[in-house]
């Protein structure tokens, strides 16, 4: 496990909502980060269909968003979220895990701003249809120098 | 000729209906129990609040409130807030009887196409409120804004704007199409 690695998964498990809903991670490069959540009949959010509700969703991809800002290598600290704003395109099947992916596209000294996608499985497959988009702008300490 | 008035039905028996059909609504969404949310109705106006719990800090260092469960609870705010707008005219107008309700009634609900959640302010380590406005409702598409606050009602610490898509209504009991026979 390699430095960034570490801190990356030290940042999550300091994060007592995102070990409530058992993610994990998955992948992180320099801004970027990817998660999983297993799935939890608890966060079901339509029980005639199964999928899970929008908030678990939100949750997910917000902390990988955030995880993708604070690996950027300008960051120097934390970061909280301005706005988010998630487009669902489908609601996840029944019985999936969910997995997220961000990228922190821009950033400038105080403001990043990021992209994110979520999936209902774990198969990494290209051209997986995504369950919910996400685009966010979040608080930014650039590291000087 | 003698006219005879219907006499008007006991609050009590008004006030028990609404809330079986509020509670019904409620209890068939695991992830509202999952965040611990209730609702205190006002006639047909629901306010929500979030119990505080240390699960739901998203940042030690504040300790603040995730992000996601801001999100989370304006979110099944707004969906309950649709769906009890299309709940209560069924209950009132009889399509829906408390007996359904009491039988595990699954109220359809309406799905989020998308929301915007702006963070206004750090969400502190204690309860939450929210009341959400349905600012258009079409046959197929409604619009809902959502307030969240905390101790201050006029210091919002969260608002959301969300469109969902409406699940299509049934007027009247739809004839069923599968043969008697088939119907165990």
């Amino acid at each position: 496990m390699d430095r960034r690695e570490q801190t990356a998964r030290e940042f999550l498990d300091s994060l007592p909502y995102a070990r409530a809903l058992g993610m994990t991670l998955v992948h992180i490069a320099p801004a970027e980060a990817g998660l999983t959540m297993p799935h939890d009949p608890r966060l079901i959010g339509d029980p005639l269909s199964g999928a899970i509700h929008g908030g678990a969703i939100a949750a997910l991809m917000d902390t990988c968003a955030g995880l993708a800002v604070v690996s950027h290598p300008l960051c120097a600290g934390s970061t909280a979220t301005l706005d988010l704003r998630i487009d669902r395109m489908r609601g996840s099947r029944p019985g999936r895990a969910i997995r997220a992916r961000a990228q922190c596209h821009r950033v400038t000294r105080s403001v990043a701003f990021v992209r994110a996608e979520a999936f209902d499985g774990d198969d990494e497959a290209e051209g997986a249809e995504p369950i919910a988009s996400a685009t966010g702008a979040f608080t930014f300490n650039r590291a000087e120098g | 000729m003698s006219v005879i008035a219907t006499p008007p039905e006991p609050v009590q028996v008004i006030k028990r209906r609404r809330d079986a059909a509020l509670a019904a609504l409620v209890s068939s969404v695991p992830y509202i129990a999952f965040l611990g949310i209730t609702f205190a109705r006002c006639g047909n106006e629901l306010t929500f609040t979030l119990p505080y719990d240390d699960s739901h800090i998203g940042n030690p260092a504040g300790p603040a409130l995730h992000g996601g469960v801001t999100a989370g609870f304006l979110e099944a705010s707004a969906i309950v807030e649709l769906a009890w707008s299309q709940l209560w005219f069924e209950v009132e107008e009889g399509r829906v009887t408390p007996a359904a309700l009491a039988e595990g009634f699954l109220p359809r609900l309406p799905e989020t196409i998308d929301m915007t959640v702006d963070y206004l302010r750090s969400g502190l380590p204690r309860d939450a409120y929210a009341r959400a406005r349905i600012v258009r409702s079409g046959r197929r598409y409604a619009s809902v804004r959502v307030e969240a606050w905390q101790d201050d009602r006029d210091r919002p610490f969260a608002q959301a704007t969300g469109h969902f898509l409406m699940p299509a209504s049934d007027p009247a009991p739809a004839p069923d199409p599968a043969p008697a026979a088939d119907r165990g």
